[in-house]
């Protein structure tokens, strides 16, 4: 059935079934493929989106949940917090393959939306969802500190 | 029978024997528990041992892995029916509802979500600390559930609506995917804790 989004601030309108996952959705039907796959039951965080500017792991959504709501993917990002993130991600060479660092990338930026100096703690508990096989978790921390810095200043 | 072949005998045997005790579990697993109705308690004449055995039979529910995973102690959530830590770690918060930057929303949705399978409900949160269930016996969680100071401030009477009608409660008779549902159903439930507080709501030994 046709469902109107609200995708990085343009309305697109998919013809999918209510429960169909919202990653789905925003890979095949809006060819946002930013957005990864790693695992489909919420255990790796690569698939994580906005949704009214909240974390979300679209892979454990349905498309339905997304309706009359703002949806922000990894293309869409733009906010003061999400540039100094990726500022930090460029300047400390965090990625190694990248296929999770677009799901920590959001999610970082979700944190850093609500908590501008977060402490290591706050760090370990905001990102203990988003798993790196490459192992960047350091350079991770490190950036988002960075990002902080970059907020604060 | 030389000793490969006693060797692959008995390998052999361990594996048909270990697919035996899984197939046995699973269909342990999927029959629902029972719980018996308070008139089933009826026969116990003095009213504090009936009153004490209407809650170790409502107890069947309080201490299913279905309620004890969000009554934990300490700050972590468990999940499954091993209670194992919840992966991935995720803390209480300030409110139970989970580290401000990791919420449980950012996982657990509206409902339970079979692709991923996910279990949710609208009200997806921890019970408070005050609240912990786990390593507790259920004498000590009967005293945690009529202390005022731990509960909530609940009154029995309100004690006895939460156990009955709270949906979040309730989503414990309907966990969604492979998880076995509480015992019994909330209705049922509901009517053993009224006819514990209704004979004098004694508690069993701690």
């Amino acid at each position: 059935m046709p469902i109107t989004l609200n995708v990085n601030g343009a309305a697109r309108e998919v013809d999918a079934d209510p429960d169909t996952p919202l990653l789905w959705v925003v890979r095949e039907d809006l060819g946002l493929t930013g957005t990864k796959y790693g695992c489909g039951i919420a255990q790796c965080g690569a698939c994580t989106v906005h949704l009214d500017g909240a974390p979300l792991r679209s892979c454990s959504a349905p498309v339905s949940a997304a309706a009359g709501r703002k949806l922000t993917t990894i293309e869409g990002l733009s906010s003061r917090a999400a540039k100094a993130v990726q500022k930090a991600w460029v300047e400390l060479d965090v990625v190694q393959c990248g296929y999770c660092q677009s799901g920590q990338i959001m999610q970082a930026t979700a944190l850093l939306e609500r908590n501008a100096r977060p402490s290591d703690r706050d760090i370990d508990q905001a990102m203990a969802g988003n798993i790196c096989r490459c192992a960047t978790y350091q350079r991770i921390r490190a950036a988002i500190h960075a990002a902080s810095k970059q907020l604060s200043a | 029978m030389r000793a490969a072949q006693r060797s692959d005998v008995s390998t052999g045997l361990r594996s048909v024997s270990m697919a035996w005790s899984l197939f046995m579990a699973g269909v342990a697993a999927a029959q629902p528990v029972a719980l018996q109705a308070p008139g089933a308690f009826d026969a116990i004449q003095d009213r504090q041992e009936r009153s004490r055995a209407l809650f170790v039979e409502a107890g069947k529910v309080l201490q299913s892995p279905r309620c004890l995973n969000c009554h934990p102690k300490g700050d972590r959530p468990t999940q499954g029916a091993d209670m194992h830590p919840h992966e991935p770690w995720v803390v209480r918060g300030a409110d139970g509802h989970g580290a401000s930057g990791l919420q449980c929303t950012t996982c657990h949705q509206a409902a339970n979500f079979g692709p991923s399978n996910v279990p949710g409900h609208a009200m997806w949160h921890l019970a408070p600390a005050s609240m912990a269930w786990q390593q507790q016996s259920l004498g000590q969680i009967c005293v945690q559930l009529k202390d005022r100071r731990r509960n909530g401030g609940k009154t029995l009477a309100q004690i006895q609506a939460h156990m009955a009608r709270d949906e979040l409660v309730g989503w414990g008779w309907s966990p969604g995917g492979d998880r076995a549902p509480a015992p019994g159903t909330q209705e049922q439930l509901g009517a053993l804790v009224q006819a514990w507080i209704d004979s004098g709501a004694a508690c069993p030994a701690p």
